[in-house]
């Protein structure tokens, strides 16, 4: 037991991502409603940001920005002082590219709603079978 | 990096995650969503990542719960599920 | 479905589960990701480009291919977006007027009064008051939020900020006048067609960069060759270029938010709404 309690301190934030990605996942698979699928896509997508975020971090490291004193001049830059910039990166892109999805998936479901007067999956099937 | 905050704050989340899904009312659906997203800015805050959690703040917190809010309106409040 | 759902759940997440032995704890300096490109990135990014955020710099030129095409993505969206959803025709509908004078109703069936009409005020069919002091407060507001907002693309060489956040911002600035007021106030203000020219002019800027560069001998967005244009050196260039591309994602950010919630709370008619 004691030698469990190093590795639950070193990585119990990977389990509670983890937990966040299944519920994002069952909300995707198990929902019936069209708008609780999508929150689900969302949470599934920002879980997955941070878990990639979460990986550049650094113990005592501070933010991506290079001190730049007045008077000095250019000091010699230790990588371990600063976050890894380089998942920031990746994930700007994600975000961004996560609220254009929201935004073309919502379109989606007016046009079911108005189609079918309902966003319930099941009733929207029952009804594409009776046509 | 303080532990005992980033604990407290991903369990909010999870709470507010497992909340958003479970209610019956597509409007609180949409809110939830929102403080959602304002936690997990908070938690890249925390983890010094600046620019991502300014974009989530204005993207997923503004953005995205507006659209939300706007599709919610056009369709129908009520859900069985 | 609910089972299905339960049993496909936890499979997954006890294989993820699994997989994290293999990871390096949380935190360690000496983690693979941190290891191979990213220490060059902090140490050479002050040097190579003269621009101190390294998110930035990273995003603008090291990595400018993948910038331009999510500007495309974001770009592509609104199109779809648009052609989902916009309705032209309009067959004669119900509208509601309201007679100023004496604040009699109007429920017009099939014809219409013009918009701008000085004793009729057209209102929305799901009508809510609006309010004199969110009216007042908003219109005062805006201003104040597109200064910010400009103050964020601008800054993002040296603070947390750059292009699309502040392309956000903006756009949230058109949205809160669509929703305070109405959106016909607010299509007045950045009519459709402006909006759309937009979101292709900010795609446009960020290839014509990169054009500009191929023009003058180098590779596509290799920024040091603008130094023959802008008359600085070649460091300056870079961190110039890299603001030139900054605006032109902010400007499609903006356009393509403006335009994706006029089409949503109005499901395309891009009259009445919210």
């Amino acid at each position: 037991m004691s030698e469990l309690i190093p590795v639950i301190v070193a990585k119990y934030n990977y389990w509670l991502y983890i937990v966040l990605m299944m519920i994002g996942l069952y909300a995707m698979i198990a929902k019936n409603n069209l708008v609780k699928k999508l929150v689900g896509m969302n949470i599934f997508q920002t879980s997955i940001i941070l878990f990639y975020v979460s990986i550049g971090c650094k113990k005592g490291a501070t933010i991506p920005i290079i001190h730049h004193g007045i008077h000095a001049g250019q000091h010699a830059v230790d990588p371990a002082h600063y976050v890894n910039p380089l998942p920031h990166v990746l994930m700007l892109t994600a975000i961004v590219v996560s609220v254009s999805t929201l935004g073309v998936a919502l379109a989606l479901a007016i046009k079911i709603y108005n189609r079918y007067k309902t966003l319930e999956e099941d009733e929207i099937l029952a009804r594409l079978r009776a046509q | 990096m303080i532990w005992q905050l980033d604990l407290a704050i991903l369990t909010l989340i999870i709470v507010t995650a497992i909340a958003a899904i479970s209610v019956k009312d597509l409007l609180g659906c949409a809110i939830l969503f929102g403080a959602y997203s304002f936690l997990m800015c908070l938690l890249w805050a925390i983890m010094a990542a600046v620019d991502v959690a300014f974009t989530e703040a204005s993207v997923g917190a503004g953005v995205s719960t507006v659209f939300f809010v706007a599709a919610v309106f056009r369709t129908t409040r009520r859900t069985r599920d | 479905m609910k089972t299905v759902g339960i049993i496909i759940v936890f499979l997954a997440g006890t294989l993820l589960l699994y997989a994290t032995q293999d990871f390096p704890p949380w935190g360690a300096p000496d983690s693979p990701a941190s290891t191979h490109v990213s220490p060059r990135y902090l140490q050479r990014a002050m040097e190579e480009t003269a621009v101190p955020n390294v998110v930035t710099a990273v995003l603008a030129d090291y990595r400018g291919f993948d910038t331009m095409f999510e500007t495309t993505v974001i770009f592509c969206a609104g199109i779809g977006c648009f052609i989902l959803l916009r309705v032209f025709r309009q067959r004669p509908e119900d509208r509601y007027y309201r007679h100023i004078a004496t604040e009699i109703t109007l429920h017009v069936k099939g014809g219409r009064i013009p918009n701008k009409s000085s004793e009729f005020e057209r209102i929305d069919a799901l009508w809510t008051p609006y309010d004199l002091i969110i009216k007042t407060v908003c219109r005062i507001l805006v201003p104040f939020i597109q200064l910010f907002a400009l103050y964020v693309i601008a800054h993002g060489h040296h603070s947390p900020g750059g292009g699309f956040q502040g392309g956000v911002i903006l756009g949230a600035s058109v949205i809160l006048l669509a929703i305070s007021h109405n959106m016909r106030t607010a299509i007045d203000r950045l009519s459709e067609k402006a909006d759309n020219l937009l979101m292709a002019i900010g795609v446009f800027i960020y290839t014509g960069i990169g054009a500009v560069c191929i023009l003058l001998g180098a590779g596509f967005l290799d920024y040091r060759t603008l130094s023959a244009v802008l008359f600085v050196d070649d460091i300056m260039a870079r961190s110039h270029g890299i603001f030139g591309v900054e605006i032109g994602v902010g400007i499609t950010v903006m356009a393509v938010m403006i335009s994706i919630y006029n089409n949503l709370a109005s499901a395309g008619k891009q009259d009445e709404g919210l």
